[in-house]
């Protein structure tokens, strides 16, 4: 095991610049999830990590060592690739030994990595099979197996979960974290899926256009965003943004609606955004709040959501009680206080 | 009910329409075609020249059956056993040689590299020129006196004469080699650059990070995975190769003095040039034992690898 920092990593194909400078300090044993939307440059990341990419600019080390020109073999990562990349032509033992047969492991202390890694992993029945006789996830704790005989310092997962269906990403969420727990290895984990991250990380690291918006804990992130970006992208269903402009300690809206906010860093009449998750808003029975109309309900058991018709644009409300509305009824949702978020309008930034 | 039955059987029309509704009757008419095709222009070329084998047939001439003749002659025929040997020869060097310089090959063309699809272009160049027309150009490069090969390296003060390419029974059997390769070579090296292009680079990635040297991976990841295709591509080559016959009949028609000849040429010689059918047909079915030997020793290579199978338990 072993921490991993990450020093103003920059990486460019040909003339274009995908990463941009980033720093990442990422503790021995922990699990660091690095979230963004395609393109954000996440998976470029962990592929210098595990050496698959050169570094264009600033450096990696893990452990204490300088990985920066070390091949991918010297570098003591393991990882799990999104398509598994497991070996068509071997058994589940065999994919699995490979990497200690390589190293001329003695026999019987294969043997044993392999019964170890396929006991956690539940593989022991299908140690003699090919890939093709696997079902998705069994395939996905093969990949996990190869990884685990092989004791790495850091464990590098490229959206490992992303080929599996809805059902069986949840419960090999589960998996992969309880493992963790398990085995405490350093892992760094790319997603693309932000509840995934939520759930599974000890710390998020935010990626935006290569470069790092906010590094946090999950409840960092979802109670204190950095701007409007990580607050967009962190929580579901996604915060409403309204633009307004702040007069009189409220925030008054395009629709001519005023928002009470409590806030001291803003300036009378400057632009800003107001976000407010669609679970903090409740429904109000008239006076202050955001009026519109409904145009959708969709209940989903536990809860309701409502998208509603505002002059400001379109909100979401996340109410837990059941709700009949026809599309067209007037309703005002009132923002929870303590749960506004204000952003400057220009720089996104949180005020 | 029993009533629809019974008119169904009655009516003629109605069993005539019963009838095309049965898959087996119907898939039957639909191989019609194909099958016809297939009697025609295969089935029944080979069998007429498998029965003129066991005649005395010339030119202008029936011929009448007279059994084993044509074969008991054969074998007591130096040339027909030379041919026999220059065939095989031919067929294993060439191969090796092709699969080598194909397999190679085809790994550079795997690698990224500017201009790749104009010199992947230029790589099949020698497969699409006319077989003749390549023979004739070879022709002109192994021609004892006009030589460029022996120009050139006289030229560099290598050698003080000319080279005789084709008249010595050995130096003609290399050359002809080497001209099979240099035409057999594209076909199977764009055969492996498919198959190599269809191997996943996450396998390599994942076995770099595995610990794998660049010759651990093409002996662990490349070689399995391009195995199926390697025995496709093996067979076809050998076949073409076995079969080879416009190289030789254009640079060498056999010669110096017979010792070149394949089997394919010598069965044009004797039953087409000299006019013995009989003789010909029985040296070119001679060939089907070997093309069996070889497409039954492919088969068992081609067969679907265990991990290729999907699905069951074993």
């Amino acid at each position: 095991m072993a921490a991993v920092v990450i020093r103003d990593v920059e990486k460019a194909f040909g003339s274009l610049r995908v990463i941009h400078g980033i720093n990442v300090d990422i503790a021995d044993g922990e699990f660091v999830v690095l979230v963004g939307p395609s393109g954000c440059g996440k998976s470029t990341l962990l592929r210098m990590i595990a050496g698959l990419e050169q570094i264009t600019g600033g450096s990696i080390s893990i452990g204490s060592r300088v990985v920066n020109n070390l091949p991918p073999k010297d570098r003591d990562v393991a990882m799990v690739f999104q398509n598994y990349a497991l070996y068509p032509h071997m058994t589940v033992y065999d994919n699995m030994a490979f990497s200690l047969k390589l190293r001329h492991a003695d026999a019987k202390l294969i043997d044993e990595r392999v019964a170890k890694a396929a006991a956690i992993l539940n593989l022991k029945d299908y140690l003699k099979r090919y890939p093709r006789q696997l079902s998705g996830g069994q395939r996905q704790r093969v990949a996990m197996g190869r990884a685990i005989v092989r004791d790495p310092q850091v464990f590098l997962f490229d959206e490992p979960l992303s080929n599996l269906d809805a059902k069986l990403r949840v419960q090999m969420r589960t998996e992969i974290k309880a493992l963790h727990q398990r085995l405490k290895t350093t892992t760094v984990y790319v997603t693309h899926d932000q509840i995934e991250a939520m759930t599974m990380a000890d710390r998020i690291v935010v990626m935006h256009d290569g470069i790092v918006e906010q590094i946090g804990t999950p409840l960092e992130l979802y109670d204190h965003p950095a701007n409007t970006f990580v607050a967009g992208f962190i929580g579901s269903p996604a915060m409403n943004f309204l633009s307004g402009t702040l007069r009189n300690g409220a925030v008054e809206t395009a629709g001519g609606q005023a928002i009470r906010v409590h806030t001291s860093k803003t300036q009378e009449g400057q632009p800003v955004i107001l976000g407010v998750r669609p679970e903090h808003l409740s429904l109000g029975n008239g006076g202050a709040g955001i009026a519109g109309r409904v145009t959708v309900l969709e209940p989903t058991g536990a809860e309701t959501q409502i998208f509603v018709d505002t002059p400001a644009g379109p909100v979401t409300a996340v109410v837990s009680e059941r709700h009949s509305f026809v599309p067209g009824t007037p309703i005002t949702l009132q923002p929870r206080p303590d749960c506004i978020h204000l952003f400057d309008a220009q720089s996104g930034r949180h005020l | 009910m029993s009533q629809a039955i019974a008119t169904g059987v009655l009516s003629p029309r109605r069993s005539l329409a019963e009838l095309l509704d049965d898959r087996r009757v119907l898939s039957f008419l639909f191989m019609l075609p194909a099958v016809g095709l297939l009697v025609v222009f295969l089935a029944y070329p080979l069998g007429l020249g498998v029965w003129l084998g066991f005649t005395d047939a010339r030119i202008g001439r029936p011929g009448i059956f007279t059994g084993l003749d044509n074969y008991i002659s054969l074998f007591q025929d130096d040339v027909f056993l030379l041919s026999v040997f220059n065939t095989i020869l031919y067929t294993v060097v060439a191969t090796v040689i092709k699969f080598g310089l194909g397999l190679w090959l085809a790994l550079l063309l795997n690698h990224s590299m500017p201009f790749k699809a104009f010199i992947r272009a230029i790589v099949l160049l020698p497969y699409i020129v006319p077989t003749v027309l390549s023979a004739i150009a070879f022709w002109w490069i192994y021609d004892a006196q006009f030589s460029i090969v022996s120009w050139a390296l006289v030229k560099l003060g290598l050698i003080d004469h000319y080279i005789d390419f084709l008249g010595e029974p050995n130096m003609a059997r290399g050359s002809l080699i080497a001209a099979n390769i240099w035409r057999g070579i594209p076909f199977v090296a764009i055969c492996l650059l498919a198959g190599l292009q269809t191997i996943s680079p996450s396998l390599y990635e994942a076995a770099a990070l595995d610990g794998a040297t660049p010759w651990q991976r093409f002996r662990h990841v490349t070689v399995p995975m391009l195995m199926p295709i390697l025995s496709v591509v093996l067979t076809f080559s050998v076949l073409f190769t076995f079969t080879d016959f416009q190289l030789v009949y254009a640079i060498t028609r056999g010669g110096p003095v017979n010792s070149t000849h394949l089997m394919a040429t010598l069965a044009f010689q004797r039953a087409i040039a000299g006019g013995r059918l009989g003789e010909g047909a029985a040296i070119a079915t001679a060939m089907i034992p070997f093309l069996v030997f070889a497409t039954v020793f492919s088969y068992y290579g081609l067969q679907r690898r265990k991990w290729q199978q999907g699905g069951h338990d074993d």
